[in-house]
């Protein structure tokens, strides 16, 4: 140990921290499932910086503490005090600086992720009102009790349904409506997903890969939350505030969709599915629900929902536990 | 300025027969109005309702060893939920760490006979054990179910007598809270010894002073939220209803902003409680006294802008998710300060291994971790993913298991001593530092992978595919739940048989340790003069009488 300068073993130490911090966050996807929507990479990105930058401090810390509490315990006998060093200026300020730039830096980071997510623009949906126009009247016409977007105004004595929150067009779709918007309506214990366009209303999520698809999500009886893990994006549906998601999910498949928000107790039983179809099987979806969405189906999907207005919460809840999930009412409905 | 209303040096009148020098043990029970009966209160109270939220912790983790609901019914999972997170937090850590330890020490450190209104702090300890008795009653009417934050309407439409019982609960805490801060700040600015320069105070005392002026900006919004909710329930208003033009994100601001600063409030006096132990069982000055006192200061003041960060999912415009984006990582600055300062007075010491030390020492660790969680929170990209899922529980267990329980956990090991007289035995707490550390991580490590993959908080069933991480979670849970046997038979035992402690048994240089232990009433039969300051370890007190930032007005 005598030979080697402390100088150098404090490189070596840090080339060692800094690669292993690199490493970590090139692997930190891996705690992740799988990216299915065009903004999961971005947030995955952010979370592997700072997850590089927790392990770099992790082991400078860490590192140190347990070397002090080796090399400066007490031998025994030493009944001394320690060296009487109470402060270093350049030290402090160093150690105050170094966090203060990292965090300047996380925060521009998250800013433009926050963008590029179209965080800034919910609400940006030129074309909303009309197209939003159309489908209350047809839902209004087709289930009265399904159609959140048509309450909600009443509710408040406000025109405006547009959502103020939410994550809008990301910033090359600002000003441009969506391909495909479906209305989302949480209540205890399930989603249901109305196609404002064709009038379809599901109990799982379909939406075609690589478009643009508009959520507009809002809440029956108690705030819920909406979440896909796999497209990283999460949104509470608040009774009475309408909120957005929108996003281009990048790869075919079902995903779960879990409610989030605490909403009573059979909150941990909200689950159902968003299922990513190719552009020409959504198609084929939106085709076969149309022409088969006739009036017969919806009595069987409004009974459901009525036995679970707040009165009948705990009817609701049961059903759940007779099986009664979202999955069934889709089946329901071929 | 007036500090030296009691005279100093001046002997008490002697003792008139009447007048004990010692209280009783039945004394303990009963209206008095000794700051350290009431911190003794406090501390025992506090740790019978850590109990209580750990065998609820206990239950849930029962339940959540399996993906069904089989051990409790999911609304009683919630209403166990709700209980735990609320008497943690409420019942145990807030009145441990700030009424406990702050009732006992700061007139101590101060060189103070007793707090400024003695009967004010004892009437705030006796609205402590209604409240708890409110809160545990609350069962008999199903318990309150919407989560520790209670956010209507589902607290609105769930088992209403529970949930005003609840809210009465903690409006009766958050009232015993505001008074014990007012008690506090007055205290430390008119009754420490004239002798002691600002930059002599100990630092649990700025810790307090800080904490304190938190409590009183941000409780009484606390106190007007829940109030609101109390007279939607039972009296018909419409605050918080939607279908009647109320508006539920009101109702979230008034929460956080009190409940953000909770979390600093539980925080902050265990920073304090960090750097009165770890000088002494390193045998060093406190590095950087300064930046530790300043950096409390900014904490509370940056951490009454962050409150949104809790609401990033919620009903916030962009502008506020940005805007409480960037002041939460600010945040992290002072934070950083505080534990780079600690790791800093390692370095060169002459560590003692004691339990106390050992504790201080591993929340240094803990706390880091949850600290560095709490970065990624802050970022709004990332908490819209994980808001609300066990990352979320994994990250809050860090920092309140690792960073509170665990100071107050080395805070009992440090002050038993002069509390009770006696020492507590050292290899039973070497044990249950050692189960406590390896539960914690054990229980909380894995839920971070939980989160991330998908698995939501305040669930009672969960998705299958999460069982396995489950399984070890539950396991780590039960080593906690172990851990406190040992703790507990050694408080016992050595509180009536342990070895006779001495005045100083850690050789400590703050005013508490020149008098007897336990202290005789009104604390010294003479005030003590200052003759070192409080970190003056290894050398002669350091000559600084041209810095003039503390010195007094
Ligand atoms: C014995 C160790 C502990 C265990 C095993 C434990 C376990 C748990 C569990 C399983 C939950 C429920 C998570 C959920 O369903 O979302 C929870 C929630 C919570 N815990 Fe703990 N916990 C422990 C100690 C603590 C301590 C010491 C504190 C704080 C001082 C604390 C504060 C909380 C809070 C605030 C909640 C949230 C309650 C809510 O969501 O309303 N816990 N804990
Ligand atoms: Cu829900
Ligand atoms: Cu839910």
């Amino acid at each position: 140990m005598e030979q080697i300068p402390g100088s150098i073993l404090t490189l070596a130490a840090g080339v060692v921290i800094t690669l292993l911090s690199l490493w970590a966050s090139q692997q930190s996807h891996l705690f992740f499932p799988e990216q299915a929507s065009e903004i999961a990479p971005l947030v995955d990105n952010l979370f592997g910086i700072m997850v590089g930058i927790a392990v770099a401090f992790f082991f400078v810390v860490q590192g140190a503490i347990v070397y002090f509490m080796i090399r400066y315990r007490q031998r025994p006998g030493d009944e001394e005090d320690g060296s009487p060093i109470r402060e270093n200026l350049p030290l402090e300020a160093f150690w105050t600086a170094i966090p203060a730039i990292i965090v300047i830096f996380l925060g521009i980071y998250s800013v433009d992720i926050f963008q590029q997510m179209g965080g800034f623009n919910p609400g940006d949906h030129a074309g909303h009102a009309m197209v939003g126009h159309k489908h209350s009247a047809a839902v209004v016409a087709q289930a009265p009790d399904m159609n959140m977007t048509s309450d909600v105004p009443m509710l408040l004595a406000q025109a405006d349904t547009s959502a103020e929150v939410g994550f809008g067009a990301s910033p090359e779709n600002v000003g441009k409506p969506p391909d495909v918007m479906v209305d989302v309506a949480g209540m205890q214990y399930a989603w249901i997903f109305t196609y404002p366009d064709s009038g379809i209303i599901s109990g799982e999520l379909h939406i075609p890969v690589g478009q643009d698809v508009q959520l507009n999500i809002s809440a029956k009886d108690v705030i819920h939350s909406f979440w896909v893990p796999q497209f990283r994006l999460k949104q509470d549906a608040i009774p009475g505030i309408p909120t957005e998601l929108r996003f281009k999910a990048t790869k075919p498949g079902a995903y779960p969709v879990v409610c989030a928000e605490l909403c009573g107790g059979y909150h941990g039983s909200m689950r159902t599915r968003v299922i990513a179809h190719t552009p020409e099987d959504y198609q084929a979806w939106v085709q076969q629900n149309t022409v088969a969405n006739a009036p017969q189906e919806s009595p069987v999907l409004l009974a459901q929902a009525a036995s679970m207005t707040p009165e009948n919460r705990m009817v609701a809840g049961h059903i759940h536990q007779m099986g009664i999930t979202p999955e069934t009412l889709a089946q329901l409905h071929p | 300025m007036a500090q030296a209303q009691l005279p100093v040096g001046t002997p008490l009148t002697t003792p008139e027969p009447e007048h004990p020098q010692a209280w009783k043990w039945y004394d303990y029970f009963t209206f008095n109005v000794d700051h350290k009966v009431i911190g003794i209160q406090y501390l025992v109270t506090a740790f019978f309702f850590y109990l209580v939220g750990g065998l609820m912790a206990v239950a849930m983790r029962a339940e959540l060893a399996t993906a069904d609901s089989d051990v409790l019914n999911p609304n009683l999972y919630n209403a166990f939920l709700t209980n735990h997170g609320t008497i943690m937090i409420f019942l145990w850590i807030v009145p441990a760490a700030i009424g406990g330890f702050g009732n006992y020490l700061v007139p101590l450190m101060v060189g103070a006979r007793d707090m400024a209104f003695p009967k004010l702090n004892a009437l705030a300890f006796w609205l402590n054990p209604p409240a708890g008795a409110l809160l545990i009653g609350s069962f008999f009417f199903g318990g309150a179910q919407s989560g520790w934050t209670s956010y209507p309407p589902l607290s609105l439409i769930t088992a209403n007598t529970a949930q005003s019982m609840w809210i009465l609960s903690i409006v009766l805490v958050g009232t015993s809270s505001i008074m014990g801060a007012l008690n506090f700040v007055v205290t430390i600015l008119k009754m420490k010894i004239p002798s002691m320069r600002w930059d002599q105070l100990p630092l649990f005392c700025w810790a307090i002073m800080a904490t304190s002026l938190l409590a009183l900006v941000s409780t009484p919004v606390l106190a007007a939220g829940l109030i609101l909710l109390l007279f939607d329930i039972n009296f018909g208003t419409s605050f918080f209803k939607p279908d009647a033009g109320g508006n539920v994100v009101i109702y979230q601001h008034l929460f956080w902003f009190y409940s953000h600063p909770a979390v600093y409030l539980m925080i902050l006096p265990i920073f304090g409680v960090m750097s009165e132990i770890i000088p002494i069982h390193a045998r060093k000055p406190i590095f950087g006294y300064k930046a530790i006192a300043y950096s409390s200061m900014a904490i509370c003041a940056v951490g009454l802008f962050v409150w949104v960060h809790h609401m990033f999912t919620s009903g916030t415009p962009p502008w506020m998710r940005m805007f409480f984006t960037i002041s939460t990582l600010i945040v992290a600055v002072p934070t950083g300060v505080k534990i780079f300062s600690w790791v800093a007075t390692l370095w060169g010491g002459k560590i003692r291994y004691t339990s106390a030390m050992l504790f201080a020492v591993g929340l240094l660790s803990m706390f880091f971790l949850g600290g560095l969680s709490g970065v990624t929170l802050g970022t709004a990209p990332v908490d819209i993913h994980v808001h609300d899922t066990y990352y979320v529980v994994a990250h809050f267990h860090y920092v309140l298991f690792g960073g509170s329980v665990f100071g107050l956990y080395a805070g009992i090991y440090h002050w038993f001593p002069k509390m009770t007289g006696r020492m507590l035995n050292e290899f039973w707490g070497k044990v249950h530092f050692v189960l406590t550390f390896i539960g914690t991580n054990l229980t909380f490590l894995p839920m971070h992978q939980l989160g991330l993959q998908g698995m939501p908080r305040r669930v009672a069933m969960y998705d299958p595919q999460f069982e396995s991480i489950n399984k070890l979670c539950t396991i780590g849970a039960f080593v906690l739940a172990f851990s406190v046997v040992p703790f507990l038979i050694n408080i016992i035992w050595s509180w009536s048989k342990g070895p006779k402690a001495g005045d100083n048994p850690w050789g400590g240089l703050s005013l508490e340790w020149t008098t007897a232990s336990p202290p005789m009433i009104e604390n010294w039969p003479v005030l003590p003069v200052l003759t070192t300051g409080p970190y003056d370890f290894g050398g002669p007190p350091e000559d600084d009488d041209d810095d003039s930032d503390f010195d007094d007005e």
